[in-house]
């Protein structure tokens, strides 16, 4: 886990030092585009954390084992991070192209409602107390939410949006230049690993919690 | 068949408990209404504005009523250990969502039929010029209100701060169908043709009532047996 840490930190540094001092400014919108290379990749990791969290919750159900509970809620808060800072960034960036923060378009307000059921998905485990309830409940409310993150990812593509369409080529944008393109995908690498190390370090954290809770079962008992 | 049968029986039984008692259907009608006057004092009642946001000021005023109703619906079992009797009972968990879902369903219903025709005198507002593309409009966006409704209550009846959990998940989910919802009733109410935006916002609610009745079925059973 340090050794990924490490690795995350490395690339980060390296990323950081091609998008501010060898990239050129963007053509149209200045030093700001810059902040793309972190909306982005950051976007795409908060998409991963939904889609690993709507599989964790499905085979919690299937299996009931609390490993996968564990898993589910590790991502959901790692992902409610990386959606907080798609949602500032972007808000940056609006600030400086279109001249407001906030637009209610198809895109922002999907995302501001995913981003607060996810919200909602943590304030509901806080409410129940008993593991077995809280697991289950929990899992089903995910599954709730994954047609809102589907609907998310495909705003750009079924609305006009004043929110950019797809950019990056695998998506049919192929909109940049090609050493552009390749920094925001070093970059998806950068936080992605950087998300897997939250992670991690949050499961271990479940998983003390678990003990600690059998251990405290087990002394009431006595 | 026996399916249906069961979930009608349940259906049944709520209606009948609900207008025994009538304590959902007199709470959030009278809820309604105080919404309907406090939005009154919001703007200015008879201006022309009016009529364009007729669509949003209803469907608030709908879903918020709708809460008070949808609340009761799981909790209204727990007295007596009802909720248990009902879960050992040989009716599938699927079967009392539906039953349930149904009984809540006519419920707001009845409580958005009433409320128009206070919100048309209030607010100086011919509602009936389409009327039945109204009441489409009216019959989709509560069954997914409802669907939604019913199976967060389920997921909510054994919470403390049930009151607070139910609204605060329930909203978020239902913008989807809330949003058409919305634009339509104020396109209609306001005398406009469906244009091909609005059609858009039809599909999306029709999409949104079948994939969550789906899930709902789907998943209740997990939820109240586990």
């Amino acid at each position: 886990m340090i050794g990924l840490c490490v690795i995350a930190a490395a690339l980060l540094a390296r990323n950081l030092n091609v998008i501010l001092l060898h990239l050129p400014d963007e053509a149209s919108q200045g030093a700001i585009y810059r902040i793309f290379y972190f909306h982005l990749p950051a976007a795409m990791t908060a998409g991963a954390c939904a889609f690993v969290a709507l599989a964790a919750s499905i085979l919690y159900l299937a299996t009931k084992n609390f490993r996968y509970d564990s898993i589910a809620v590790s991502v959901t808060e790692v992902g409610l991070a990386f959606g907080a800072m798609v949602l500032a960034t972007g808000m940056i960036w609006a600030r400086i192209i279109w001249g407001i923060w906030w637009t209610w378009d198809a895109r922002l307000t999907s995302m501001l409602i995913v981003w607060l059921m996810y919200a909602g998905y943590l304030m509901l485990r806080r409410a129940i107390d008993e593991p077995t309830a809280r697991a289950r409940n929990a899992a089903v409310l995910s599954i709730f939410i994954a047609p809102g993150v589907y609907i998310t990812w495909k705003s750009i593509e079924w609305w006009r949006t004043q929110h950019p369409g797809p950019v990056l080529s695998i998506r049919g944008g192929g909109g940049m230049a090609p050493g552009m393109e390749s920094a925001a995908y070093w970059n998806l690498l950068a936080l992605g690993l950087i998300a897997v190390v939250l992670v991690m370090v949050r499961m271990q954290q479940e998983t003390y919690q678990r003990r600690l809770d059998a251990l405290r079962r087990e002394a009431h008992v006595l | 068949m026996i399916f249906l049968r069961q979930s009608l029986t349940i259906a049944v039984k709520d209606l009948r408990a609900e207008l025994r008692s009538k304590e959902a259907i007199n709470a959030s009608l009278s809820f309604a209404i105080v919404i309907l006057l406090l939005f009154s004092f919001a703007f200015d009642p008879s201006s022309e504005q009016t009529r364009e946001i007729s669509g949003g000021l209803l469907w608030l005023v709908f879903a918020f009523a709708g809460a008070l109703v949808l609340n009761r619906s799981f909790a209204r079992e727990l007295t007596n250990d009802c909720l248990e009797a009902l879960i050992a009972s040989p009716v599938s968990g699927a079967a009392l969502f539906l039953g349930k879902a149904l009984s809540n369903f006519l419920v707001l219903i009845a409580i958005e039929l009433l409320s128009l025709p206070v919100f048309g005198i209030f607010y100086n507002v011919r509602w009936t010029g389409q009327f039945w593309t109204l009441m489409m409009i009216l019959l989709l966006a509560t069954w997914g209100l409802t669907v939604i409704g019913t199976v967060f209550s389920a997921l909510t009846v054994n919470l403390r701060l049930r009151e607070l959990m139910l609204p605060t998940l329930v909203y978020p989910i239902l913008i989807p169908a809330l949003l058409p919802a919305i634009q339509l009733t104020s396109a209609v109410i306001a005398g406009q043709p469906l244009t091909a935006d609005l059609y858009a916002g039809l599909r999306l609610l029709i999409a949104f009532n079948i994939i969550f009745t789906a899930l709902a079925l789907g998943l209740v059973e997990t939820i109240l047996v586990g």
